[in-house]
């Protein structure tokens, strides 16, 4: 690690750097917290049976006790039971993405991290395919009376902390855990994982086939407040666990060795982290599927805003990532609308030419 | 105070370190000098608990290092390495400031131990800089900034029966223009004067040694090869553990001596 630092340096550009004047956290928080309820709001309001938005505001404040009209029995429906629970799900979804990648960044110190490279998306998703290829009945589960729907958010995190669990294990060695080990075991689990969904595709029926590939696309589509309930509780509690990790992750940062010079037991530290990030991301694709790009440009753009220090960085990338969700799973059931486009296909597409693009404009300057 | 007995570190077989002792003295700086390889970084490694010694022990207060959580060995040590970490682009502030977050005291106050500490190292003038961005002798002086906060956190907590603080330094003034050699060392020689801390530092220039430092530890291959007072190294032990002439002539304001090399073997 610390070769590759120094080796860092020969990139440095021969003219002098601009000093870093960081912005002020408070108004940053502010704006993007007011940019989280404009999108909100706004994704509240549009879809195949628009509301107007200032029909929507005066039913809201109605129901907080404030002078207002609430809307129709049937516009009350769409908003309370269709798009509300839509709405939370991408917002929790998007913050434990940006704050999951943020960290999973610091824990590699490495910006080009992102929760599906240590394997624990794949991991989350071949657990799912299985599920969906199997079969309520294929997996002896027919006199449980669980429905698939039930059933798949507990295996896909099952698979999730199963891969975890792995990558742990085969990059543990004398106790330790090091970030390169962890990033090549992840390797070798995506590889598994690709495999492994791969086979279940070949082997599925024509409708389990067709169901997989949806979930994989990643989406909000038909998201009820029974189905998200328990993988919102879990995403809510990871991402707390991993915001107060934020000055330990600073340290953890500067590399294993500063790291324990300044007091930090690195390794334990990792290992509580990446759990922490399976535990969110484990939840996220299990109700959500795969939705990449967002844990890795979210927190890029983030730090090149308001700086790498991680007290700074998580709680803005929570925020600006919910809103990146919530705009873009608008965007997909508008655009084709009565059609609901895949939201991870839309941002994929979107996301990583726009990524590119970043990183040619920066030219060569180093990340973060 | 922190103590080495008869440590020893090997890989593979190969004894690194092999049954050094080390005595840290309050207010005395130790020079530990020697050919490369000859354990030097490897010995500051053990003494900072970052390796764990395969033979003999490193006690803080008596206490095997092992046993000490590593949150509270750094309030007491600080260890600036040879090759200071990049990374992320923190900016110098915030790279100073991780090492002042758990002092126990208010933000006014880590604000003054941040710049004081910046000050001290002659990096005042880099705060806004990029970690990154900062050529190595910077980086050095920002490295030796933070040790010098991370110290001046620590001591809020008034840890051990002595609460002595040791400040170990590898090769500091590698990177460094001669005026900010003297100046780190001179830093450092401060920093010992006001808290009555401890200082051992890994140098390869003898006259920087001579001036600043009090006691010398040499090694050679691993072993102590001599130990003792700075001022009475003999200077054919120091010509024989290095294999090359040294000429050593009085500094002219009689504060330790300037040592020369000309490339020739040893005068015997």
């Amino acid at each position: 690690m610390s070769a590759s630092a120094s080796q860092s340096s020969a990139n440095r550009p021969i003219t002098a750097m601009p000093p870093a004047r960081r912005p002020r956290l408070a108004p940053a928080l502010g704006l993007l917290g007011a940019a989280l309820a404009a999108a909100v709001l706004f994704a509240l309001s549009t879809g195949s049976i628009p509301l107007p938005l200032d029909r929507v505001l005066s039913h809201l404040a109605q129901a907080a006790g404030l002078p207002g009209e609430p809307l129709g029995a049937r516009d009350a429906a769409v908003l309370h039971t269709l798009r509300l629970p839509r709405i939370v799900l991408a917002a929790a979804v998007g913050m434990t993405l940006g704050v999951a990648g943020a960290s999973l960044q610091a824990i590699f110190r490495n910006p080009l991290a992102d929760p599906g490279l240590v394997g624990v998306s794949s991991g989350a998703a071949l657990a799912g395919s299985v599920t969906m290829m199997l079969g309520v009945a294929g997996l002896g589960l027919s006199r449980s009376g669980l429905s698939l729907s039930t059933l798949l958010p507990a295996t896909a995190f099952l698979g999730a902390l199963a891969a975890t669990i792995l990558i742990l294990t085969l990059a543990r060695r004398d106790g330790r855990c090091s970030a390169t080990d962890m990033l090549l075991a992840g390797i070798a689990v995506n590889v598994l994982g690709g495999a492994g969904i791969g086979l279940c595709s070949y082997l599925g029926d024509d409708q389990a086939l067709r169901q997989m590939t949806f979930w994989m696309m990643g989406g909000f589509g038909g998201a009820g407040w029974t189905q998200i309930g328990p993988a919102l509780a879990l995403m809510l509690a990871a991402t707390a666990g991993l915001l107060a990790n934020a000055r330990r992750l600073d340290l953890y940062a500067l590399g294993e060795r500063d790291a324990f010079l300044l007091g930090l037991e690195p390794h334990r530290f990792a290992v509580r982290t990446v759990l922490l990030v399976a535990l969110g991301v484990g939840a996220a694709v299990a109700v959500s599927g795969l939705i990449g790009f967002v844990g890795l440009v979210v927190p890029h753009m983030i730090r090149l805003w308001l700086g790498p220090v991680h007290r700074r960085l998580l709680p803005a990338t929570a925020l600006a990532a919910a809103v990146l969700l919530v705009l873009a799973d608008t965007a997909a059931r508008s655009i084709a609308a009565p059609a609901d486009v895949p939201v991870g296909l839309l941002l994929g597409a979107v996301g990583a030419p726009v990524f590119l693009w970043l990183l040619r404009a920066r030219g060569g300057r180093p990340f973060g | 105070m922190l103590q080495a007995e008869h440590v020893s570190f090997s890989v593979g077989g190969r004894p690194l370190v092999d049954g050094v002792t080390v005595h840290l003295v309050p207010g005395r700086m130790l020079a530990i000098l020697g050919p490369n390889g000859a354990g030097k970084s490897t010995l500051l490694a053990l003494l900072s608990g970052e390796r764990r010694p395969t033979g003999g022990a490193v006690r803080l207060d008596g206490r095997d290092l092992r046993d000490v959580p590593p949150r509270l060995l750094a309030r007491r040590r600080a260890l600036v390495g040879q090759h200071p970490s990049a990374g992320f682009a923190f900016s110098v502030e915030e790279a100073v400031q991780l090492a002042v977050e758990a002092a126990p005291c208010g933000a006014a106050e880590r604000r003054r131990l941040i710049a004081e500490s910046l000050h001290a190292a002659d990096a005042a003038a880099l705060r806004h800089r990029l970690l990154p961005h900062l050529s190595g002798g910077e980086g050095q002086r920002v490295a030796f900034a933070r040790a010098l906060a991370q110290l001046a956190a620590g001591s809020l907590h008034r840890d051990g029966p002595d609460g002595v603080a040791t400040l170990l330094l590898d090769e500091p003034t590698a990177s460094l223009d001669p005026a900010h050699q003297h100046h780190l060392l001179r830093a450092a020689r401060d920093w010992m004067e006001r808290t009555g801390g401890a200082c051992a530092v890994v140098l390869h220039d003898m006259t920087l040694a001579a001036r600043y430092c009090d006691d010398a530890l040499l090694l050679a291959g691993g072993r102590e090869a001599w130990s003792g007072p700075m001022a009475a190294l003999p200077v054919p032990v120091l010509e024989r553990v290095f294999a090359t002439r040294f000429v050593r002539m009085p500094a002219p304001d009689g504060r330790g001596a300037v040592f020369a090399t000309t490339g020739q073997p040893p005068a015997v």
